[in-house]
């Protein structure tokens, strides 16, 4: 017998666009705030279990055509490859640059490479946390 | 500020990240792999250079003043265990590409490989109680899925153990940390130690300092090493082989570094204790390398004895014990790696790992036979092989200091890895030949050019150790001197 799953499906269908929403908020809100890669990319990571939970494992992967455990090396290897801009202008290595700048839509802006290395630990979160949950629920 | 530091961490960790995304490309990832691990040696040795000419290097990441933010501090003592690091890895790398098997370099094995070394190098370069315990875990997870690469039921049922042991150790680690941390308010290995020489090391941080040294025990094989035979002998030989030289090294040099640079108040309390368990570590590896006659258990059980040699230098903290200690740690790394993968490679010929099986090996592999021969002499200790100055050395500190009964359980010890040694060497190389070519379960092809290569190397070491005594001096002279490693960090 199937199993009766419309309301989880349904909630899933509102509650992911919230959950992604909020991720990226925090995302951003880290640079001063609470927030950040580590705690974004886990939110993400638990909006994308929440998909592979309702809609089944083998339709998620036809709509996210992504291989999480690339992800996370990719991930790893911005955040260090921001750390190594440091290197490369003679400062110690992870040193963080930041400054301002008039964006057309946004107005004055504050750039910093902390948001890149930021993007890095998030994608190399998402990563290994989808990676995990999907290890487990593979049945081998 | 050094960026350097940093190199010998991130040129093996974003090499296996790069490796992640070329899975499949076998070919690629051994040439990438070999290329990262050649610079890191190429870097450990500018790195000691610079250490030569300006003293203990220091980075502090980010930019962020020390003790605020993460330091990374080179001393001659890790940079010279980083090269003989790097050596064995790139060995033991050369011989995974003929014996580890297609199928296993796909899953991953590369990657691991790296991370493996990545986690070593940063143990010995991070200046920062937390990170040491975050290198420590990079390994050990890497470690985790490394002695299970192939999966059969043996591996598993030894891995289970190695897990929890270490998941164990590792709790103890943090509660350690948490101590030290609520006592004195930073984890930075040189505030550490400038705030435990201000207030004074009493009973309570002496306690702590026990809880640090059982997790390290526990890493090390120092008495504690229940754990190491099983583990050991399951993995595959390349595996094997860098487990056996490098892993209980890095033990060893956290408690070198713990109990020079902070916990070095109270040596007739903690360095006893150490030399008590580094006696009963001899006695005991002692009696298992001669008792067995399993091939990998009597390799393995030296492994145990070599560790507690060593740390009979630190505890008798001279600076003659403390120069032998790191003699005799560097020629280990090169040694344990050679004999394990020579016992390896044995099995492989033979198929069987009990010696009572093997027999007469030395009319068709000559070559393999005389670098066993070589390896054991150099082990007990025979001048001028590489063993030498390290026994006497280190036999020099302990009966200095007065610690007679270690100085004689470690030479007695030394007898007994002759004895097992050469019992290994009789029984496999000498008497009939049993087997003939068309029987051996594998060939010696590409196996034998990394053993040779670190044969060399620890040849060398042995006849040239003159040319690094002024390296290995330094290296002493910095671990009796704490305020050297605290200028560094605090420049």
């Amino acid at each position: 017998m199937k199993p009766n799953d419309v309301i989880l499906k349904s909630v899933t269908q509102v509650a992911a666009v919230i959950i992604l929403t909020f991720s990226i908020y925090l995302f951003m809100n880290g640079h001063h705030h609470p927030g950040g890669g580590f705690i974004g990319g886990l939110s993400m990571a638990s909006a994308i279990v929440l998909l592979y939970l309702s809609f089944g494992i083998e339709k998620v992967r036809e709509n996210i055509r992504v291989d999480f455990k690339k992800l996370a090396a990719i991930g790893v290897l911005i955040a260090i490859g921001t750390g190594m801009a440091g290197v490369v202008f003679g400062q110690p290595f992870l040193t963080q640059a930041f400054g301002y700048r008039d964006l057309p839509i946004f107005g004055t802006t504050e750039l910093a490479s902390a948001l890149i290395f930021d993007t890095g630990v998030a994608l190399a979160v998402i990563g290994t946390a989808v990676n995990i949950i999907l290890s487990i629920s593979e049945d081998r | 500020m050094n960026n350097l530091l940093i190199a010998p961490i991130i040129t093996p960790l974003l090499t296996g990240m790069v490796l992640i995304v070329f899975q499949k490309n076998v070919m690629l990832q051994r040439i990438l792999s070999l290329v990262a691990l050649v610079a890191t040696i190429v870097i450990s040795v500018l790195l000691m250079n610079q250490i030569r000419d300006g003293g203990i290097q220091s980075l502090q990441l980010g930019g962020w003043e020390a003790p605020y933010g993460i330091s990374l501090v080179g001393d001659m003592f890790s940079a010279l265990l980083l090269l003989a690091a790097s050596i064995v890895s790139v060995c033991c790398l050369i011989y995974a590409f003929s014996s580890i098997g297609r199928k296993q370099e796909k899953l991953y094995f590369y990657p691991l490989f790296l991370f493996l070394i990545a986690g070593v190098n940063g143990s010995f370069l991070t200046g920062d109680l937390f990170n040491l315990y975050v290198c420590f875990e990079l390994f050990l997870v890497a470690s985790y899925v490394l002695i299970t690469l192939g999966g059969a039921k043996r591996q598993l049922r030894e891995s289970l153990k190695y897990i929890f042991t270490n998941i164990i150790a590792s709790a103890f680690f943090l509660i350690g940390v948490a101590y030290l941390y609520s006592m004195t308010g930073t984890l930075n290995l040189a505030q550490l130690s400038i705030r435990i020489a201000e207030v004074g090391q009493d009973g309570l941080i002496t306690t702590v300092s026990i809880v640090f040294l059982i997790v390290f025990a526990m890493k090390a094989g120092l008495l504690l090493f229940f754990w190491l035979p099983g583990s050991y002998s399951v993995p595959p030989t390349a595996i094997a082989a860098i487990f056996a030289a490098l892993l209980t090294k890095v033990g060893i040099y956290a408690i070198f570094r713990m109990f020079t640079l902070i916990f070095y108040h109270e040596p007739q309390i903690t360095h006893l204790f150490i030399g008590i368990l580094a006696a009963i570590t001899m006695i005991l590896g002692g009696l298992g390398a001669s008792g067995f006659s399993d091939l990998r258990k009597i390799l393995t059980y030296n492994v145990i004895i070599s560790v507690g040699f060593i740390m009979a230098g630190l505890v008798s903290f001279t600076s003659a014990g403390l120069t032998g200690s790191i003699y005799y740690l560097i020629h280990d790394i090169l040694i344990k790696a050679i004999v394990f993968m020579i016992g390896g490679t044995i099995v492989h010929l033979t198929g069987t790992s009990n010696l009572k099986n093997i027999s007469g090996l030395i009319r068709l592999h000559p070559q393999l036979g005389w670098m066993f021969f070589i390896a054991a002499l150099s082990m007990v200790g025979i001048p001028p092989l590489s063993g030498f100055l390290g026994k006497v050395f280190t036999t020099q500190g302990v009966f200095e200091a007065g610690y007679y009964w270690l100085g004689v359980i470690g030479l007695v010890a030394s007898l007994l890895i002759l004895y097992s040694m050469i019992k290994l060497f009789m029984n496999a190389f000498w008497g009939e030949t049993i087997l003939s070519v068309e029987e051996e379960k594998g060939t010696t092809k590409g196996l034998l050019f990394p053993i040779a290569l670190l044969t060399l190397a620890s040849v060398a070491l042995g006849f040239g150790a003159e040319a690094i005594t002024g390296y290995v001096a330094q290296a002493a002279e910095e671990l009796l001197n704490p305020n050297l490693y605290i200028q560094a960090v605090f420049e």
